[in-house]
């Protein structure tokens, strides 16, 4: 919601819309990378066929809305959500999965709205919870990790046919999360120090060796993009700080308080998509709050969401959920919390002018 | 004053259409259209009481002082409408199952009360039987527009059930698109049903838009035509 004209000064910079999603596609691109290695050739036909279906998508919207369509496609904005989208999938999902989560991000999740910078949600995450609801087989097959020309990974012609036509053989590939795994344990009345041995080492959590979404595995990875972003000033610090303080903080707390039935602040910040959440789709500018209180407050109520579903909701993972609730927020936040202005109170009131800067009235100089 | 009843009947089925324009009566519209079958019963449930409501308020649309008309508009339609629910669920129970309790709750259909107000209390009984007919068919076409869209897209069939619901004779109109369809579990949600209506309401402005832009195209040939010759 930051993209409302503002009153002067005008600072000039050289930020544009396209030069902002060439950095965040730069800061993405390792993880992304690390994914296709990690998953083999269908997750790149995956990323392939999601892109290819926000673009499409993109440029019949412009065209039926009469907009210029090369400038707007070619800004970058439609890559960069298909792209994140792609990373939020299973990495083994089929071609439909895409071409669908790309018409329902491109189409319901923006241009309905009237393109981009108008858009309530995020429209990668609302097409994510859109396929989460509508497909919760394919959305939910995880893959063991099998990494390009390994042994056991498919070639490029069987991932032709595993993209085209599913996959034949689901339970000799799948495995579950391990926040899947947790929650199903937990449901079944054991402990988690039963649970966890074997099943989760945190350094090849944050390596990202494990089964999850295409791109959400690499946290450490995701975590330096993030950083860089930070400090190329793409984004400031508030959402993703106060959206992983509040998990730690939570997770931490439950964990203290009985870590048999609640997994330690570790398991919670390096699995799922939290990272990738953090850094690259709660700090959208377009959806969250515009000035730095509403922004702290937006990552803090995404921590919040996210910690509540992971534990107590219907779902082992709620990033997508508590970041689109969370956007559902974002105007009473911006409504409630506003800039101060300039020269006034935060009541409205003006300041007082300080003794120093009362000057004589004019004509009463000092020569008399 | 001679009715137009061309013009009542156009504006049931499409200019003054109870969902595409008026966008009365969306809470059945959400609830009952997964399938065109149920698209089609609702509709004809709510054309007949629609019908027999007009007719009887015409009626005695001058009996009815104008300080109370909405309570008795609404005891006569409460009237006709437990004679239709009783009437569905003797002969068309299976539908009665389906549509359980929203045939009740056609009672504060939006769309009933409305076409009593506007039309039915000011205007004779044949033209406002001809207005509750059109309008009626009017809502019949758009719940199952509404949901065959969204049948096909979350289930790829067509009129399922339709010989369960409407007989054995209907048999002929039950359809399987895709054989093994996985299904689309959020377009038979409520979430669904808007987004379906969002855009068939698009759809129907575009294509008024492109009517209007041909027929003003088609004056100025025609004003063209007409003046060349005074030109000359």
């Amino acid at each position: 919601m930051s993209l409302f004209p503002t009153s002067a000064p005008h600072a000039h910079a050289p930020d544009s819309v396209p030069r902002l999603m060439g950095l965040v596609l730069l800061a993405v691109a390792p993880a992304t990378l690390y994914g296709i290695v990690l998953f083999g050739w269908p997750a790149l036909n995956l990323l392939l066929v999601t892109i290819l279906a926000c673009l499409l998508c993109e440029a019949v919207c412009l065209r039926l809305a009469g907009h210029a369509v090369r400038p707007f496609l070619l800004d970058g904005s439609a890559l960069l959500t298909g792209v994140l989208l792609a990373l939020s999938l299973p990495p083994w999902a089929p071609w439909w999965i895409g071409a669908v989560g790309g018409f329902f991000a491109i189409v319901i999740g923006k241009q309905v709205f009237g393109g981009i910078g108008q858009n309530i949600f995020n429209p990668a995450m609302l097409a994510r919870v859109a396929l989460l609801v509508s497909f919760p087989v394919e959305m939910t097959l995880w893959l063991e990790p099998r990494p390009l020309f390994s042994s056991h990974a498919p070639g490029f012609l069987e991932s032709l046919t595993i993209t085209l036509g599913g996959i034949s053989d689901i339970d000799a590939v799948s495995g579950a999360t391990i926040l899947g795994h947790i929650r199903t344990e937990l449901g079944m009345a054991r402990e988690l120090g039963q649970i966890l041995p074997g099943h989760y080492q945190a350094g090849t959590a944050a390596l990202g060796w494990t089964g999850g979404s295409l791109g959400e595995t690499a946290d450490l990875l995701v975590l330096l993009g993030g950083l860089w972003l930070l400090w190329r000033r793409v984004m400031t610090w508030h959402v993703p700080v106060a959206l992983l303080a509040t998990v730690l903080v939570l997770a931490g707390g439950f964990h203290g308080l009985n870590p048999e039935r609640f997994a330690s602040p570790a398991v919670h910040l390096l699995s799922g998509s939290l990272m990738l959440g953090a850094f690259f789709i709660a700090t959208d500018p377009v959806t969250s709050p515009t000035t730095k209180l509403g922004q702290l407050i937006f990552g803090a109520g995404c921590g919040a969401l996210v910690y509540i579903i992971r534990t107590w909701g219907g779902y082992p993972e709620g990033v997508a959920f508590a970041v689109v609730l969370m956007n559902a927020a974002t105007p009473l936040i911006d409504h409630y919390v506003r800039p101060r202005i300039y020269g006034r109170t935060w009541r409205g009131q003006s300041r007082p002018v300080p003794e120093r800067a009362k000057r004589p009235p004019v004509g009463s100089g000092e020569a008399e | 004053m001679s009715e137009d009843y061309r013009g009542i009947f156009t504006d049931g089925l499409w200019r003054n259409n109870v969902v595409f324009a008026q966008m009365l009566a969306l809470c059945p519209l959400m609830a009952v259209t997964t399938t065109a079958t149920n698209g089609l019963g609702m509709g004809l449930a709510t054309t007949g009481v629609l019908l027999t409501s007009n007719i009887v308020i015409a009626s005695c649309r001058d009996l009815i002082s104008q300080e109370v008309r909405i309570p008795v508009f609404v005891l006569l339609i409460a009237a006709l409408v437990s004679l239709a629910d009783m009437a569905i669920n003797a002969w068309l129970h299976e539908l009665y199952k389906v549509l359980g309790l929203f045939i009740p709750l056609i009672v504060v259909n939006c769309a009933v009360l409305g076409r009593a107000e506007v039309f039915a209390s000011k205007r004779p009984v044949f033209a406002s039987a001809v207005d509750g007919l059109a309008m009626g068919l009017g809502y019949t076409a758009a719940l199952m527009l509404l949901g065959g869209c969204r049948e096909i897209l979350g289930s790829a069939t067509l009129f399922a059930h339709a010989s369960l619901l409407l007989g054995d004779g209907f048999a002929f109109l039950e359809t399987t698109l895709i054989p093994k369809y996985k299904g689309f579990l959020l377009m038979l949600l409520p979430p669904g049903g808007f987004l379906v209506l969002g855009f068939l309401l698009a759809g129907k402005r575009a294509a008024e838009r492109r009517w209007e832009r041909r027929a003003m195209g088609r004056d100025k040939t025609k004003t063209g035509v007409q003046q060349s010759p005074s030109a000359a």
